[in-house]
């Protein structure tokens, strides 16, 4: 069974612009997967995932999550997605060490044991000597790792990342990246990463997917096979060439 | 917080212009600042006089307490249904232009009981800004935080218990600040309506007595009411409010 499938899905805003922001989309993807999506700003990437995670329902067409609708049947993926977004999005009356369990607490975790996980997980990313701080006092790249300890945390079987080191130095996001990457592998999680970094997307994803607005997959690369056969620099070029392809 | 030395120096100065002024003036207009303290002092000690400054006191608590609920309310409501916002947005601007006098004069007409009518009043004109202020701050709950919320999928309890309650807290602060400052103007106007006790009621006594150190003392005992309950939600903000950024630079 694909742990995600989206047939023939579109999505359409009432009012603003009356365009498709989702259009004819299909998408398959497997357990254990780590795909990368690339594409344009604006071409529909924030709102696939926002149609995945089951916050908007599709205009048009099928979504399965682990065999459910997440839209209809959101309470029964419950603590099965975990979501790093493009900020971190920390709740700033709670220390990092509260923010990490938060997904915990929401699944009615005791106290005790979220708290061990969420010390757990900020040790493993290096914030432990940091856990009782509040956000504002946490540089960008330390609440962008409290925000992943935060997807983990709750052990889901999927990670959506929406371009979550886009704000930070090539540096801190190489690194973070691999430690994703790590991370998502060591727990056989299923990840599905969101960039507008074509390097970003080669070095994650087992496969890329390019999106072209009105948010649809224009390509598809096996990124070991297609590295092989194109190199580096000649996948690079391919995927600008179907990214300036299509629409606007 | 810091004790700063020119609210004493500017304090001190009038505490000593009105003393001046009692040496020139007969005591009904301005007595001394002795007389006024003496009046104070049996004011804060004296246990029939005690239980008026409480009952005015308890008057301002009831009547905010029940506008905060009432308020709170319909600013939740109207943060949730646009709808009824725009219906209900009108009159409380509408409301916000009735003066303290003429909600006593209605509840003098409505209502029988002294302390429903005194009630009432507090109710109809602290209710406004609680409803305002709430629904601001609900409308100002980040958009981002929600759906960080929503992916984890939360019961509609827990929900309002980790991110709701939170964001909004700050806004109900203020609204309790802001209402305490003007409350006091409005509670001793609604004590005019038959109470026969507490500020209002005093103050009309000492009126009737030109019994200007009375009523100096009397006005006094709200002033400190406003100072010292203001005080307790500052020291709750900087409790609950605790995580907020200060900034270094202040202009
Ligand atoms: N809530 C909404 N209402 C109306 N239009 C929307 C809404 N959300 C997204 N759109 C539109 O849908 C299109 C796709 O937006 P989306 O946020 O999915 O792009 P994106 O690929 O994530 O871009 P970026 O890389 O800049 O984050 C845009 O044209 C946007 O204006
Ligand atoms: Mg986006």
């Amino acid at each position: 069974m694909k742990v995600v499938t989206f047939a023939g899905v579109s999505k359409r805003f009432d009012g603003g612009s009356h365009g498709y922001a989702v259009r004819n989309l299909d998408l398959h993807i497997g357990q254990g997967e780590l795909v990368a999506v690339v594409g344009k700003t604006g071409c529909g990437k924030s709102t696939m995932f926002n149609l995945l995670i089951g916050l908007i329902a599709p205009t048009d067409g099928v979504i399965r999550v682990l065999g459910s609708n997440p839209f209809a049947d959101f309470d029964a993926l419950a603590g099965k997605i975990g979501v790093v977004f493009q900020n971190d999005r920390l709740l700033p009356w709670r220390s990092a060490l509260d923010n990490v369990a938060y997904g915990l607490e929401l699944r009615h975790v005791a106290k005790e044991r979220r708290l061990a996980v969420g010390r757990d997980w900020l040790k493993r990313l290096g914030l432990e000597v940091h856990s009782e701080k509040y956000p504002h006092s946490l540089s960008g790249g330390m609440r962008q790792r409290v925000s992943i300890a935060r997807a983990f945390a709750t052990d889901p079987e999927i990670l959506l990342c929406d371009e979550p080191f886009s704000a930070l130095d090539e540096l801190t996001g190489a690194s973070l990246r691999s430690e994703f990457r790590r991370l998502v592998q060591e727990t056989h999680k299923t990840g599905i990463f969101v960039t507008h970094s074509i390097g970003e997307a080669i070095d994650i994803g087992d496969r890329i997917l390019v999106f072209c607005a009105p948010g649809h997959v224009a390509a598809e690369f096996a990124v070991p096979e297609a590295l092989r056969e194109l190199g580096e620099e000649g996948l690079k070029q391919r995927i600008l060439d179907v990214m300036g392809g299509t629409g606007a | 917080m810091r004790l700063r030395k020119e609210p004493i120096i500017s304090g001190l100065a009038l505490i000593g212009l009105w003393q001046l002024a009692s040496y020139f003036f007969p005591p009904f207009l301005f007595p001394s600042v002795a007389a006024i303290g003496k009046e104070l002092l049996a004011i804060l000690t004296q246990g029939e006089l005690v239980v008026g400054a409480l009952a005015t006191s308890a008057r301002i608590l009831g009547g905010m307490a029940g506008a905060f609920v009432v308020g709170g309310a319909i600013g939740l409501w109207m943060g949730r249904s646009a709808g009824f916002e725009r219906y209900i947005h009108p009159l409380l601007i509408f409301n916000q232009g009735i003066p303290a006098l003429s909600w006593v004069v209605i509840s003098i007409i409505w209502f029988k009981s002294t302390e429903f009518r005194i009630w009432f009043i507090i109710l109809m004109t602290t209710l406004p800004a609680f409803a305002f202020q709430i629904h601001d701050s609900y409308r100002a709950i980040s958009k981002d935080l929600i759906e960080m919320s929503m992916s984890f999928r939360p019961s509609k309890w827990d929900l309002v218990r980790t991110l709701i309650w939170p964001s909004v807290l700050p806004g109900i602060m203020t609204a309790w600040k802001v209402n305490l400052g003007n409350v006091s103007r409005v509670v001793v106007v609604a004590e005019l309506v038959g109470a026969g006790i507490g500020v209002g009621y005093e103050l009309l006594q000492r009126q009737q007595l030109f019994d200007m150190a009375g009523a100096i003392a009397w006005t006094l005992v709200l002033v400190l009411f406003v100072v010292v309950s203001q005080g307790f939600v500052t020291m709750l903000e900087s409790h609950f409010l605790r995580y907020r950024p200060t900034s270094e630079r202040q202009r």
